[in-house]
């Protein structure tokens, strides 16, 4: 497995992400700069969490027209696997790689603790280590991770089992009160409709070792490796 | 001799009305508890100036149509609309 992090202007998280598969998954990775037109020769690649030209015009905007984009898209389209998480989750929603767009949160305010996801399918490459409906303990820290999308796309979301990870309770229960952003449907990460694109707004990089709190992240980073 | 004629856009971007706009609702509010009660809906947009050079007022048209599609407006959840001007 090798793995690349791009890197913008105003990334954040691709450190904690770098960190998490080299030191943690031993994994060979590389940092790839924004700028850069073609990805090295790798199986993941990794759009990580931050603040990406400032979040200016609405966060991601800006970002997914990087000359790297383009690139990130090929490499989508040839079946291997891209995550965004956070503001990389955004980058994936303004580029088209994944239907809907971010809103402010419900609160409007920057939300950043640990929350309880239920991991909706494992049908995927980046939850097979996973069982449906297992809990994870996983820090979210944003201000727009409300994630919208008309009743059209919902429904198609749900029908092809493209909702990979829901805000719930400690046992798994749904509600307005673990639903931390206001998102529809409590949705916290989707899938592609080819299944190798995640875009998930809570960061599995930084619970991915105990001393961090949880090491409930590192099964995605497990199931992309087995 | 082309774009030789400036031009000044103004967009106004907006959430769609399918979209809640919570921001819009805690203004609204803070306009009642100041006693502007008679305000009864507000929705928060944003607001372009955009000075541009081209030939005539249609083209220019085209143009920020395409400035809006392309970047200034998220389809998903925003609407536009904008004028004109010569000068």
């Amino acid at each position: 497995m090798k793995a690349a992090v791009v890197v913008f202007p105003g990334s954040n998280c691709d450190e904690d992400c770098f960190d998490v598969l080299r030191d943690v998954c031993r994994v060979d990775v590389q940092y790839v700069w924004h700028k850069e037109r073609n990805l090295p020769p790798v199986d993941l690649v990794v759009l990580p969490g931050g603040f990406s030209y400032g979040d200016y015009l609405r966060t991601g905007a800006v970002a997914r027209f990087s000359p790297a984009m383009d690139a990130v898209v090929k490499h989508a389209n040839t079946g291997r696997p891209v995550i965004g998480i956070c503001n990389g989750f955004q980058i994936l929603l303004e580029a088209g790689l994944l239907p809907g767009a971010m809103l402010r949160n419900e609160s409007l305010s920057f939300v950043c603790k640990h929350v309880y996801l239920r991991t909706e399918t494992a049908n995927t490459p980046f939850t097979k280590r996973l069982e449906r409906g297992a809990i994870l303990r996983v820090p979210i820290a944003h201000g727009e991770g409300n994630y919208f999308c008309d009743p059209e796309t919902l429904k198609r979301l749900r029908s092809e089992d493209r909702i990979v990870f829901r805000y719930s309770s400690e046992k798994g229960d749904l509600g307005p009160q673990f639903n931390p952003n206001g998102s529809v449907d409590h949705i916290a990460g989707i899938l592609n409709e080819n299944r190798n694109v995640l875009g998930m707004m809570p960061h599995p990089e930084r619970a991915s070792e105990l001393i961090l709190g949880s090491e409930d992240g590192r099964k995605v980073w497990e199931s992309l490796l087995s | 001799m082309t774009n030789h004629k400036k031009f000044k856009a103004n967009v106004k971007v907006g959430l769609k009305t399918s979209v809640l706009d919570p921001q819009g609702k805690t203004v609204l509010a803070a306009l009642h508890s100041l006693g502007f009660n008679e305000a009864k809906d507000l929705r928060v947009g944003k607001y372009f100036e955009v000075v541009l050079e081209g030939n005539d007022r249609q083209s220019v048209e085209t143009r920020v149509r395409q400035f809006c599609e392309k970047l200034l407006v998220n389809p998903v959840i925003e609407h536009y609309s904008f004028e004109v001007q010569e000068g």
